[in-house]
């Protein structure tokens, strides 16, 4: 294997069903370590994507590597750990069992497996029901053993596809601290999501793929600079409806009026507030509440797509 | 309102091909098989009853006897064994002797042989207790109950119908023993009515039992002496045939079940994340084909243990021809299951052809009914199911004591099927690799 190969790299990725394009010249690489999220709208071909890499759709053109490797070779597939959507998991088999049978599947010795099995229970926190039956577990229970069926075997490339769906805040902020010991221990993630907060918080750069093609891909600071600029947008909301006056002037610099309330884009904050805010003064109105928003991933989405994420 | 709620229902039945076949297509076809396997036992167009004839007595009257039993419609008379294949040149097989027909009723070539003793065509019938009276032997196998009951009286017909004479005579010379004597004159006047009994029948007419004279008869006239030369020795005939008919049944109902697992993975997104691991669709398969012939040989073993313990089936001096049989069915029934799963989209599609083509082989295959009841054409026909072969080999170990290397057709068979339907499993699963 060789050693610059990176965890995951994809050039000119194509795929058609018929005659419907599902992926269309997918650029796409992860650094060691690294956390990417796949984001897009339904049907954008997020799922074929994540499918190729996990070796379950042939391509029909372009090339895709895992650590330098076809994506079929065992040494890829032992690399490679998936997390499908779905609980993809034995309901009458308890966790151990499940593990067990995923670890022997991954052709992991019967030492390495007691030795992984015992560590993934502790690391999901399922120790204690080690040998109930998977269906008697809560939501967020097989969420986490679900993750670590994909695990068991210590794969260096994981892809995670919607992990989080239909868990409450709680077994969802446990899912998010699993990922990021993953990432420490330097795992790349390949990280498929419908919730923007999740994207930002988790990933160190975001895909967005729309149309079987990736449209953008960066930090979030760098997709927000390159889509909606740098503009925050500031809120000013009064005491009671404003004056004609003052609706106008605010029109003047580019705001919105609403009834009580005025939304005006900010280049430089700082100077542009104290600006805003004698304005109000000078019309006598009294400014009960000011919101300072950045823009967001939703925005960039918005703006690159034109729907929001979850259409 | 309640009409919307079964207007819903019939919507939904529509688009549910496996409860529609379920529903209309299973019951006809089952009542077409099983009226066919029943109704036709009894009919002369349908079954006809081998039987090996070997005529020890050799006289003229032996012989009307014995051409009447090869006229008679119920019977497929034979006084040797069938010729292989037609070869110019090749010598016909010879006769039966007492030996030969034995043989071939306990090796199963034939469930029944009859052995006509010297004197019977001079002496058909002798009345009187401790009468030295010819004796027809009849040689049964009792696997077959049917056969000898049907035999026993189709010889008494046949005796009244083609030795009319004789059966006159004997009862004639009964009465002047009887009787205290008959006059000269009344013997004379007996044997000229006998002399016209005993001439032969026209040209042109045949030789085939009259209907008036079936009943003439009664049943009992001509002493028979029936012997079950398998199965005299065991202690529970029946039971060899229920544990091999059901055990296969079974078998295949439930490795059908288990290879269900195949669909509920694929349903639940298990078989994809299992495909994306180190193991192979080929593997795979062959680890479920392991496991459910594993399943297999332990029910087969639990079934023919209780046999042993409760039902008096002989299963310790036949343990390597049971090994042997058992591994062998449990590995087609096994694949059967594996491909059934493989062809199936959903579990309910499933169920539906799983119960539509395990009850159609078990009934044309002899599980419900043994085999050799049917009519010719349907015992071929039983031939294409796995419970004929797996059926005929535990009869062939348990009824017919052979040894355990005899099995080898039916194992051939039953491994050859094994081979053939997982590899269409691993055809038709490749719908379940790579897109």
């Amino acid at each position: 294997m060789p050693t610059f190969a990176l965890p995951l790299e994809i050039r000119e990725l194509s795929k058609s069903f018929g005659s419907r394009p599902a992926l269309d010249g997918v650029q796409l690489s992860l650094s060691p370590g690294e956390i990417v999220g796949l984001l897009g709208p339904n049907g954008a071909g997020k799922t074929t994507l994540v499918r190729s890499v996990a070796g379950r759709v042939r391509p029909d053109g372009g090339t895709l590597r895992i650590f330098g490797m076809e994506p079929e070779r065992d040494e890829a597939r032992s690399a490679r750990g998936w997390v499908p959507q779905e609980i993809a998991l034995y309901p009458l088999l308890s966790p151990t069992e499940n593990l067990w049978t995923f670890g022997r599947y991954q052709g992991m010795s019967k030492a390495a497996l007691e030795r992984g099995i015992r560590k993934s229970l502790e690391w999901i926190g399922l120790a204690d029901r080690a040998d109930e039956k998977t269906d008697r577990l809560s939501g967020g229970m097989k969420r986490r053993l679900n993750i670590a069926a994909g695990t068991i075997h210590e794969p260096r490339l994981l892809l995670l596809d919607e992990p989080t769906v239909g868990v409450d805040p709680q077994s969802r902020e446990r899912i998010y601290a699993m990922i990021q010991e993953l990432r420490a221990s330097g795992v790349s993630l390949l990280y498929t999501t419908h919730y923007m907060e999740e994207a930002e918080r988790l990933c160190d750069r975001i895909a967005i793929i729309d149309h079987g093609r990736i449209i953008a891909s960066g930090t979030k600071d760098e997709l927000v600079r390159q889509t909606v600029g740098g503009r925050q947008t500031l809120t000013v909301e009064a005491e009671s409806a404003l004056p004609a006056a003052l609706a106008a002037e605010l029109s003047r610099r580019g705001g919105q009026v609403d009834g009580a309330s005025a939304r005006l884009p900010v280049q430089a904050a700082g100077d542009e507030i104290r600006g805003v805010l004698e304005t109000f003064h000078a019309a006598n109105v009294p400014v009960r509440n000011l919101t300072l928003q950045s823009p967001s991933l939703e925005q960039v989405f918005l703006q690159l797509t034109g729907r929001e994420l979850r259409e | 309102m309640i009409l919307a709620v079964a207007k819903n229902r019939l919507f939904n039945l529509r688009r549910d091909r496996a409860a529609f076949v379920l529903a209309f297509v299973l019951p006809v076809a089952f009542f077409t098989i099983f009226a066919g396997i029943f109704s036709g036992s009894g009919r002369s167009s349908t079954r006809r009853i081998p039987l090996a004839v070997v005529d020890e007595d050799g006289s003229d009257g032996s012989r009307r006897f014995v051409a009447a039993l090869r006229a008679e419609a119920g019977l497929d008379a034979r006084t040797a064994p069938e010729a292989p294949e037609a070869k110019d040149g090749a010598a016909p097989p010879p006769p039966y002797t007492a030996a030969a027909a034995e043989h071939a009723v306990r090796a199963g070539d034939l469930p029944i042989a009859l052995i006509i003793p010297k004197g019977f065509g001079e002496r058909p019938i002798v009345f009187g207790p401790g009468a030295d009276r010819p004796t027809l032997r009849v040689l049964a196998d009792s696997s077959d109950p049917i056969a000898p009951q049907v035999v026993q009286g189709l010889l008494q017909r046949v005796a009244m119908t083609a030795m009319p004479g004789a059966m006159a005579r004997g009862g004639m010379e009964e009465v002047d023993r009887w009787s205290g004597g008959l006059t000269p004159e009344q013997k004379a006047r007996m044997e000229d009515a006998l002399r016209s009994l005993d001439a032969p029948p026209p040209p042109g007419q045949a030789e085939t039992p009259r209907p008036a004279a079936t009943r003439a008869g009664a049943p009992g006239l001509v002493a028979v002496d029936v012997r079950d030369v398998v199965g005299e020795a065991k202690r529970n005939p029946t039971v060899t045939f229920y544990a091999a008919g059901l055990g296969v049944m079974f078998l295949l109902f439930s490795a059908t079940g288990a290879g269900g697992a195949l669909i509920e993975e694929a349903e639940s997104g298990t078989l994809d994340r299992i495909l994306s691991t180190r193991i192979s669709m080929t593997r795979l398969l062959i680890g479920k084909l392991l496991y459910l012939t594993a399943v297999g040989v332990v029910q087969l073993v639990l079934m023919f243990v209780w046999g042993e313990i409760f039902f008096g089936l002989e299963l310790l001096p036949h343990l390597a021809g049971f090994a042997v049989m058992t591994v062998a069915t449990a590995l087609a029934s096994s694949a059967f299951g594996l491909m059934l799963a493989s062809i199936c989209r959903t579990r309910m599609q499933l169920v539906a052809i799983a119960n539509l083509s395990i009850l159609l082989m078990s009934a044309i295959g002899g599980s419900f009914y043994p085999r050799f009841l049917m009519s010719e054409k349907l015992q071929r026909f039983g031939l294409l199911t796995l419970n004929a072969w797996a059926i005929d080999g535990f009869q062939k170990i348990f009824w017919r004591d052979e040894p355990a290397w005899s099995v080898w057709p039916q194992v051939l068979v039953l491994v050859g099927c094994c081979v053939l339907f997982v590899a269409v499993a691993r055809r038709v699963a490749r719908k379940w690799e790579l897109a």
